[in-house]
């Protein structure tokens, strides 16, 4: 019998991916563990690899579609036992191979030609090909949409076969509850992820001026969805230390010639993570999630970091900052950032977190304000160290200087709430020798 | 050693054997364990017995309606006994039927009283012994019983709960009933038919008060109009059974105390889960506060691999919300285990309609008016009576109404109630409606049958709107 082979779910959440590279043709012999594709999902691309043994016999889906929907046939394998094996599809691909250098164009045929339709029933064909481009939608749904102004193309529906209903229209908060509350789930069974709002009609764009349309990659919608979606149901507040670095810089030089022998090199990030992973447990008030109807408050300090990857940027997270020494922090962070450059993290290393630190002082930039990474309550924003006049001892000198903005969440941290989390987070700088206690 | 099954489902109600046959559909291996019938209380010893009484005691009323229809018939009489052996009869068909099922399903049956060992093994003990199954998923539907009143313990002889008010020994002459719920107010309504005289007794200030306050009020009318006496904000303090009867004191509204004499009394107020002795304690299954498995949208529990759906978890508890919980946490199951066609979507208990088959019968879906105005909506609300239906008329039935009640800003439906001839049967009309997340204009633009009952339904959306065509 041969194997059909489905678009896997790769992370929990996951309903569609894109399927961005073949790694096997037809013909070729696989093997359990080999891997036959690469899946790119909303943030990561990942390996696929062959559970059965057998021969590709046919791949049905062409490499770059997109939106292939979980659970869809993307191949067939036939096994070695099979004495059927070279059915009719197998032998036709070497024909369909051969003329064709372009993989999709050599796919296109296999993907066309099903069981053949007896030419008595012509009627029954016709159905098979829906308007692809129509969106389904709940009454209610389509005009609550209307009211609100959202674009139901851009809202991904959790009803039966994809349908948007009212709950899909509801923001982020509600499912942000579901998944805090939930008893202590084993396996995700929700196939529907939560489905969010996107932007807004996008904004028109001047045709007259020579321009590219660049196809918009996974992530890209990810992060416009996610980071819309925060700017625009979490009501942000800002605030913003100067932190002064010299024992930071000091404890670093120590830290680094002590580890040299073992090879190790910690970064100023690495302390970071580790000063805002003690500072959120040491106020733990800012250490929360807004979850509607209940604040979830973590005991543990997990800090996603912002990465930049070709494409965008994702934010691997260090878990248990708080408790992790600084050179586990700069383990993990050298394999997490060396995996998320290659689109190779797993989901669960990039979502969750309980707050996110985000450095752009190797650009140069002196202080900024980040977005908000819900369910997560707050998010840090580290500009450049640099020699600034500073007043120390009543007197004009100079010192290492940074300035470090924390983006809150109102609903769950008071200004006061976070003014704790900002003030500990500078403290355990200036006087680092706790960060290594 | 391997599990002999993939699933084990406690109980055979409408929960149980409705998730059995699901996964049995997608494929899976079950296996499924009762201790007394097959289809559990609803199809043995609740919704379906009950209809078949309720049926006879229609066919009576509308025989001692004849005059009215130009018909006559003369000497009529119930014979009590006759009316429960029919009611019998028809359970015992549907239990044949469910176990038809379950052969068709290539489901093993397992007589006998289950009691979980573990999260994949459950200890069957019956008549032939005792033996260990085991499956990589249990779904526990082990339902709920009568919740007993401290005071009125039943003994079947004069204190009743449902199960003895369905074989009855003798007809009541004088019954008190305790509890206006759905159960309360049907076999209030049977032995009122049937010729008892019926007090109902009820401690809030309206009978069948999970329904909207407007079919309260009709309802209450309508059965008094009957001849049964109706005491809201009442409560039974004590009863003293005697050889001939009870004698029942009672504590109403004004705070009079009165002490009554009835034949027979049913207790009808709630119900208890049944989560006793089957293991849950050992491996740490948690309750919620009314002592009901605590499960989430989609069946589990907070031990993997041990699921619960029906009316030992969380209400409604109907035997269609059990039915509808037990298809997805099937599909859950089998989606866990490798499926990856199955979507399991969970219900929205707003989309739960609940029906009484008292007459005239009750059936209603989604938020009362006054729930909606609770949440915050802004509301229109359209109300139809049977008295301006055509259909109504000719049944000569023409008393009741339906009431629908829209959220003013978006034209949801959020509810709709309705009271009088055939409503159990309407009400689906609006669920369905609910589910698809309809507004105001699809119900509107819907054609419907002329003549019929349900162009109520399409009058009273009309009328939410101020444009009832018939009023």
């Amino acid at each position: 019998m041969p194997t059909q082979i489905k678009m896997p779910a790769l992370s929990p959440t996951m309903e569609e991916g894109t399927l961005a590279k073949w790694l096997v043709k037809v013909g070729d012999k696989v093997s359990s563990g080999d891997i036959m594709a690469e899946i790119e999902t909303d943030k990561a691309t990942m390996e696929f690899e062959a559970v059965d043994e057998g021969t590709v016999v046919s791949i049905s889906v062409a490499e770059g579609t997109e939106g292939v929907k979980v659970g869809t046939v993307i191949a067939t394998i036939a096994g070695e036992d099979d004495d059927d094996a070279p059915t009719p599809a197998f032998a036709a691909a070497p024909v369909v191979a051969a003329p064709a250098p372009a993989p999709v164009a050599a796919l296109a045929p296999v993907v066309a030609a099903p069981a053949p339709v007896p030419p008595a029933a012509p009627i029954v064909a016709a159905p098979a090909v829906a308007a692809a481009d129509r969106v389904v939608a709940s009454p209610l749904a389509r005009r609550i949409a209307t009211e609100k102004g959202i674009d139901l193309g851009a809202v991904q529906g959790s009803g039966p076969h994809g349908r948007i209903i009212k709950a899909d229209l509801e923001g982020a908060a509600p499912a942000a509850i579901a998944q805090a509350t939930s008893v202590a789930a084993p396996a995700p069974v929700a196939t529907p992820a939560p489905a969010v709002v996107a932007a807004a009609p996008a904004a028109p764009f001047s045709s007259d001026i020579p321009y590219e349309a660049i196809k918009l990659s996974g992530m890209r919608k990810t992060i416009a969805r996610r980071l819309t979606e925060a700017k625009a149901t979490v009501p942000h507040y800002y605030l913003t230390v100067d932190i002064r670095l010299d024992a930071l810089l000091k404890l670093r030089a120590e830290l680094n010639a002590a580890l040299a022998v073992e090879g190790v090199r910690l970064s100023v990030n690495d302390l970071l993570i580790k000063a805002l992973g003690k500072a959120l447990i040491l106020a733990p008030d800012a250490n929360v999630s807004f979850a509607g109807d209940a604040l979830i408050r973590y005991s543990r300090a997990d800090v996603a970091v912002a990465v930049s990857i070709p494409g965008g940027l994702i934010t691997p997270i260090v878990t248990g900052a708080d408790v992790k020494s600084i050179s586990a922090i700069q383990k993990d962070m050298a394999d997490l950032g060396a995996r998320a450059k290659a689109g190779k993290l797993a989901a669960h290393e990039y979502q969750g977190g309980t707050a996110s630190l985000s450095n752009l002082g190797m650009f140069g930039i002196k202080q900024f304000e980040a977005v908000i990474n819900p369910p997560q309550g707050m998010i840090m924003a580290i500009g450049a160290g640099e020699k600034r006049p500073y007043v120390i001892d009543n007197a004009l000198g100079i010192a290492t200087v940074m300035s470090a903005t924390g983006s809150f969440d109102h609903r769950a941290i008071d200004g006061a709430e976070g003014a704790q989390l900002m003030q500990a987070f500078k403290s355990l700088i200036e006087a680092p020798l706790a960060l290594v206690a | 050693m391997a599990d002999q099954y993939d699933l084990i489902v406690l109980g055979s109600g409408p929960g149980g054997y409705v998730a059995a046959i699901r996964a049995s559909q997608l494929g899976l291996k079950v296996g499924i364990v009762e201790r007394e019938l097959l289809g559990g209380i609803c199809l043995n010893w609740g919704c379906i017995p009950t209809k078949a009484l309720l049926r006879s005691a229609e066919v009576f009323h509308q025989m001692k309606q004849a005059a009215s229809y130009g018909l006559a018939a003369d000497n009529i009489r119930a014979d009590i006994d006759a009316v429960v052996n029919r009611s019998r009869g028809v359970a015992k068909q549907l239990n044949q039927g469910v176990t038809h099922l379950m052969k068709k399903n290539r489901i093993t049956v397992h007589m006998g009283t289950g009691v979980l060992k573990g999260a994949d093994k459950v200890e069957v003990t019956g008549e032939k012994g005792t033996e260990v199954i085991s499956a990589k998923h249990i779904i526990i539907a082990t339902g709920a019983r009568a919740r007993d009143l401290p005071f009125a313990k039943a003994d079947g002889k004069r204190i009743w709960t449902y199960r003895h008010a369905m074989v009855p020994p003798e007809m009541p002459s004088k019954l008190l009933v305790i509890g206006s719920g759905a159960i309360g107010i049907e076999f209030a309504s049977f032995y009122n038919d049937m010729g008892a005289d019926v007090t109902v007794v009820e401690m809030m200030d309206r009978i069948v008060p999970v329904e909207d306050a407007d079919v309260s009020a009709f309802l209450e009318k309508a059965l008094k109009k009957q001849g049964m006496t109706i005491l809201t904000g009442a409560g039974v303090q004590s009863i003293a059974v005697s050889e001939t009867g009870v004698k029942a004191v009672i504590k109403a509204k004004d705070d009079a105390v009165t002490e009554s004499d009835f034949s027979h009394v049913i207790v009808a107020v709630g119900i208890l889960p049944n989560v006793e002795n089957i293991g849950l304690e050992d491996l740490g299954i948690e309750p919620d506060k009314r002592f009901h498995i605590k499960a989430d949208a989609y069946g589990r529990t907070n031990v993997p691999g041990v699921w619960a759906i029906g009316d030992c978890i969380d209400g409604p508890w109907l035997a269609h919300k059990a039915s509808h919980e037990g298809v997805i946490a099937a599909e859950a199951i089998a989606q866990a285990l490798g499926n990856t066609e199955v979507h399991p979507h969970v219900m929205d208990r707003l989309n739960i309609p609940g029906c009484t088959y008292c007459h005239p019968q009750v059936a209603s879906v989604g938020l009362t008016e006054a729930k909606a105005k609770e949440a915050g909506y802004e509301l229109k609300v359209g109300t139809f009576p049977f008295m301006g239906n055509g259909k109504a008329i000719a049944l000569g039935q023409a008393e009741g109404f339906i009431k629908t009640v829209f959220d003013a800003k978006t034209g949801e439906l959020l509810g709709a109630h309705m009271i009088g001839a055939e409503v159990t049967e309407l009400i689906q009309g609006y669920v369905v409606g609910k589910t698809l997340e309809t507004t105001e204009a699809e119900l509107m633009h819907t054609v419907f049958a002329h003549p019929t009952l349900s162009e109520m339904m399409h009058e009273s959306v009309l009328a939410a709107y101020g444009r009832a065509v018939h009023i």
